[in-house]
């Protein structure tokens, strides 16, 4: 039996009743699976990303949500992409971020510089603007030999540098 | 006493209508320093922010720094909301710490400093909190639970410089505001 392709699909564009419901009609006929996906709306913006799995190349996908397209205002795109292990590391601890404060330019890359640095990684990320308030929230992994306070204590720095009040938290699980 | 039996009365000032601070405003994002119970500042704040929460429709607390003022105090009603189960009426609370808290559960909150967005926060049902009345400075210990637990350790938060942003269970956890009352 061939091996089955991954392939990341992408639609954003202008916002209306029904996208989800073409585009996801669209791979049902090529007969791909749904794998992971997320759609949300970016400053009012159609944004959908998902992963899909089937014996189809990407080029067959672009056809088939081809008509989604048609009048310039919703963009597509297909490519392939490799198999990863989503499972993660589990030898690492799951964190939350909150940033917030008055907009400026530079917020999210000099607190999420001080997370690199420390090998924290990034496994969700949500920013909204209202009005004039900022606000982030990250879920973040820290190796489990980082010191979380002392990420903690940076990221606080590094935030007062701009004005932001930082906090960082361990990520709370139930498991009933 | 027991703080069920406070009123607003026992302050002997009439409360003001103040206007209510927005974040980023940085005074909401720092630590206020202890009240003195006894000052009459803190007295007529106390008045003032009892006065505000009643004329904000859906406000069942307000802390001080959302008033612009960097002190540990808030006012507390939630006797009119759905969510209640003990409730002890309006009562205001100075320099009020947590000391027991348990049975977390997760619940929706919004703040009138961050009128736009609300989250889902995970706070405990189960609370026992310490502070001091205004005026008297008469500590007072207040068990509780439900939804006058979730109001009180959010305007405890507010003491701390935290806003509710600051616990959210994750990134997907914030949300525009849908209502507006």
């Amino acid at each position: 039996m061939e091996p089955v392709s991954l392939i990341a699909v992408t639609v954003i564009g202008h916002d209306r009743p029904g996208i989800i419901a073409d585009a996801t009609a669209g791979l049902a006929a090529l007969g791909l699976n749904l794998e992971d996906s997320t759609m949300t709306l970016l400053r009012g913006h159609f944004a959908m990303m998902l992963i899909c799995s089937g014996d189809r190349s990407p080029a067959d996908v672009q056809e088939a949500l081809a008509p989604l397209t048609a009048d310039g205002r919703l963009k597509v795109s297909a490519a392939a992409v490799p198999d990863e292990d989503g499972s993660g590391d589990r030898s690492r601890r799951p964190y939350v971020l909150t940033v917030h404060g008055g907009d400026r330019p530079g917020i999210v890359s000099a607190v999420t510089g001080v997370l690199a640095a420390a090998g924290g990684n990034i496994t969700d990320l949500t920013t909204r603007l209202t009005g004039t308030l900022y606000v982030a929230v990250a879920e973040v992994d820290l190796p489990a030999d980082a010191d979380a306070d002392a990420v903690g204590m940076s990221l606080r720095d590094a935030g007062a540098e701009l004005g932001v009040g930082v906090t960082l938290r361990p990520q709370e699980t139930d498991v009933l | 006493m027991s703080i069920a039996d406070w009123t607003e009365a026992d302050l002997g000032v009439p409360g003001r209508v103040l206007t209510v601070v927005r974040a980023p405003e940085p005074v909401l994002a720092a630590p206020s320093p202890p009240a003195d119970p006894a000052d009459p500042a803190i007295v007529q704040l106390a008045a003032d922010l009892v006065a505000t929460m009643r004329v904000s429709p859906g406000c069942v607390g307000l802390a001080a720094c959302q008033v612009g003022v960097a002190a540990h105090l808030f006012a507390v009603d939630v006797s009119q909301h759905p969510k209640t189960r003990t409730a002890h009426g309006t009562f205001v609370l100075c320099n009020a710490e947590v000391v027991e808290a348990t049975r977390k559960e997760k619940g929706r909150e919004g703040c009138m400093s961050v009128p736009d967005l609300t989250g889902d926060v995970k706070r405990a049902t189960r609370l026992t909190v310490r502070g001091q009345l205004p005026g008297s400075g008469e500590e007072l210990v207040v068990e509780t639970d439900a939804f006058e637990a979730r109001a009180l350790q959010h305007e405890i938060d507010h003491c701390a410089g935290f806003l509710f942003l600051d616990r959210v269970a994750g990134a997907h956890a914030v949300f525009p505001r849908q209502t507006y009352l």
